[in-house]
């Protein structure tokens, strides 16, 4: 065995310069396909973490017909017990109170739609981490009767610290609710969608404001990440009867999953592409080998070894190729793109406010997630294993006194 | 007795309908630790007979012995199997694995008989000095000259121990003096490790060396000539 590893890989060293050139060929191929991928990932990640992290949480429990009617009127009661139950399962990190609403927002001459969130600041900020992200004044406190509201509309409505914004809204069971609220802080949301529009405030002014006294719209169920989400999802959907609901955030948020599926497959209609460019190199290069030394391999099997042999050795040729391609790819791929995941590509101009408009941040972000390596690599080898079973058959097909002859 | 019969062989090539002789019912019988030259002008059948002798082509009809084994009934690996073991070849173009050192040509052949490692290095070191390569061992092909390649290649031959050694023009691309030396060095290994030597040749020291020249033309043997009447 160590004899035929030697001769192969002795063998890929004859030409050098092609050796090189497919290795080469592989390097550029795994290098494209990853920082594709990555770029993909990181982009899809990002749409995830402000859907989950920043809105939804991963999973929500309603009244069962709140997703198709955002409504006051469709919330539920307060029930400590049903969420120490929810909470009991050790899956589960956090079970997060909101109520949620829309309403118009206007300071002066100015008004703007926007999403009202009633929340526990203390247990809201463990999901959102918002307290952090306070860029002016201070975050709201237990019993708080000011709001916090995103930087794009306190720029909008010209509001500044402890200024006064007015809330006009329909609250439950069609009730008129017009309320006067200090701003407490000032935040620069993730989301520049949410940052355009979002008030946050105290749950329980929230429910005072909007006359749902002791009523939430949703709870939102964090775990750890997807994997574990459809594990506790399929637990909850089970245990969790009318007039609750349970959802993911897939659910919830079916075109941002479309939207990554559809990008995804471009995707892959892309790297299959660069893939078979690459087959075709690398297949190019082993049919040259074969027909400059079928001669040799006549004189091999004449001398006394077996075909079967042969084909392997040919075999591990193909593949000290592949590795050898895939390796210096990833080698490069990995350090080049974890330094990009620490420093997104910042977008400007019209691309930029696209990306805004959609609701993203203006940024080229990379993902470092081991799948994408993993998976250029096992695209690659499964691509030079496949490719390597034509040398291999071209072997066993060989008779020897015309390979002699070199015919 | 390692003996080769050879009955009533025949090759026919059909060329565009015209059937084509290269081997036209030869017999032969060829004894243990012979020294046997083929001769005869281009399109003889002489490498066509060589080549059906080791296996390496199939005669259209006719019985082919080698030691015992009919070899036309062998499967093409245990032909494989059968030359690895009972054959050596000596090659006109000398055909060392390229990527191979000249001690590692020579150990592959045991390598693929599985023989141990000290085995192999013993007897390729033996052989190695016996056609006078000795410091060479590490030189790969192409630092060696024609000469030198093929007494590499001739060690590779008795590398596995066979019982016959078939050279196809193993002269064809040597000067005199590597002719002269790679047959003294043939004769010698003939002599001491009873080897049959059959040689395919057109050159007249090969023919002068061997102890039995046998004449083919146009696919049949018109001679069969013992040393001891060979004219001098």
């Amino acid at each position: 065995m160590h004899t035929n590893i030697k001769l192969a890989w002795r063998n890929i060293w004859r030409n050098k310069r092609r050796t090189l050139i497919t290795v080469a060929s592989i390097f550029f191929g795994v290098l494209l396909s990853a920082y594709m991928t990555s770029m993909q990932e990181g982009s899809y990640s990002k749409m995830v973490e402000i859907v989950v992290k920043f809105y939804s949480g991963y999973m929500q429990v309603h009244q069962a017909d709140y997703w198709e009617n955002k409504s006051v009127n469709n919330s539920f009661d307060y029930d400590q017990a049903f969420i120490d139950q929810l909470k009991s399962n050790p899956e589960i990190d956090l079970v997060i109170p909101r109520l949620e609403s829309f309403g118009l927002a206007s300071a002066g001459e100015l008004t703007r739609g926007s999403a009202i969130f009633g929340i526990v600041p203390e247990i809201e900020t463990q999901l959102t981490g918002i307290a952090d992200k306070i860029v002016s004044g201070k975050y709201l406190q237990a019993t708080d009767d000011g709001v916090v509201i995103g930087d794009g509309l306190a720029r909008f409505l010209k509001l500044s610290l402890n200024d006064t914004l007015i809330i006009i809204t329909q609250g439950y069971h069609g009730v008129s609710s017009a309320g006067k609220f200090p701003v407490r802080g000032i935040i620069k949301h993730v989301s520049p969608e949410l940052n355009k529009s979002i008030i946050y405030m105290e749950l329980k002014t929230c429910q005072n404001f909007l006359g749902a006294e002791n009523k939430l719209t949703s709870l939102v169920v964090n775990v750890a990440d997807n994997d574990v989400m459809r594990k506790v999802l399929k637990k909850l959907k089970s245990e969790i009867q009318a007039p609750f609901s349970v959802m993911s955030w897939e659910e919830m948020q079916p075109e941002v999953v479309q939207q990554i599926e559809s990008d995804r497959a471009g995707g892959v209609i892309m790297k299959a592409i660069l893939y078979i460019v690459i087959a075709f190199g690398i297949f190019g290069t082993i049919m040259m080998m074969i027909a400059e030394r079928r001669r040799e391999f006549g004189v091999m099997i004449s001398i006394g070894m077996q075909k079967k042999k042969l084909a392997v050795i040919l075999f591990v040729e193909t593949l000290f190729i592949g590795v050898l391609g895939i390796l210096s790819g990833l080698a490069v791929s990995l350090p080049l793109l974890l330094l990009q995941a620490q420093n997104p590509i910042p977008l400007t101009g019209e691309t930029a406010k696209l990306m805004e408009d959609f609701g993203f941040e203006p940024f080229m972000f990379f993902s470092t997630a081991p799948e994408i390596f993993l998976q250029q690599a096992i695209s690659v080898f499964a691509m030079t294993v496949l490719i390597g079973i034509y040398p291999m058959v071209a072997t066993l097909r060989i008779k020897e006194i015309k390979a002699l002859h070199g015919t | 007795m390692n003996v080769i019969e050879v009955k009533q062989l025949e090759k026919i090539y059909n060329d565009s309908e015209v059937k084509v002789y290269a081997l036209n019912g030869v017999d032969l019988r060829i004894e243990e630790g012979e020294f046997t030259a083929i001769v005869g002008p281009s399109g003889s059948g002489k490498t066509t007979f060589l080549n059906m002798l080791g296996g390496l082509d199939q005669p259209t009809s006719g019985f082919i012995s080698i030691g015992g084994t009919e070899i036309s009934k062998l499967s093409s690996s245990e032909l494989i199997h059968f030359r690895l073991h009972n054959i050596g070849f000596v090659f006109q173009a000398y055909n060392l694995i390229p990527v191979l050192t000249a001690k590692e040509n020579v150990e592959f052949i045991m390598q693929l008989q599985n023989k141990p490692k000290s085995e192999r290095e013993s007897r390729t070191m033996a052989l190695l000095k016996e056609v006078g390569l000795e410091g060479r061992e590490n030189s790969r092909p192409n630092k060696l000259s024609g000469g030198q390649q093929q007494r590499v290649a001739v060690a590779r031959a008795l590398a596995s121990k066979p019982k016959f050694v078939l050279a196809d023009e193993p002269t064809a691309n040597l000067d005199s003096k590597s002719t002269e030396n790679l047959l003294e060095i043939m004769e010698e290994l003939n002599r001491k490790e009873n080897v049959t030597f059959i040689f395919s040749t057109h050159d007249q020291r090969v023919v002068n060396k061997a102890r039995r020249v046998i004449t083919l033309e146009d696919g049949k043997i018109i001679s069969d000539v013992r040393k001891a009447i060979l004219p001098q």
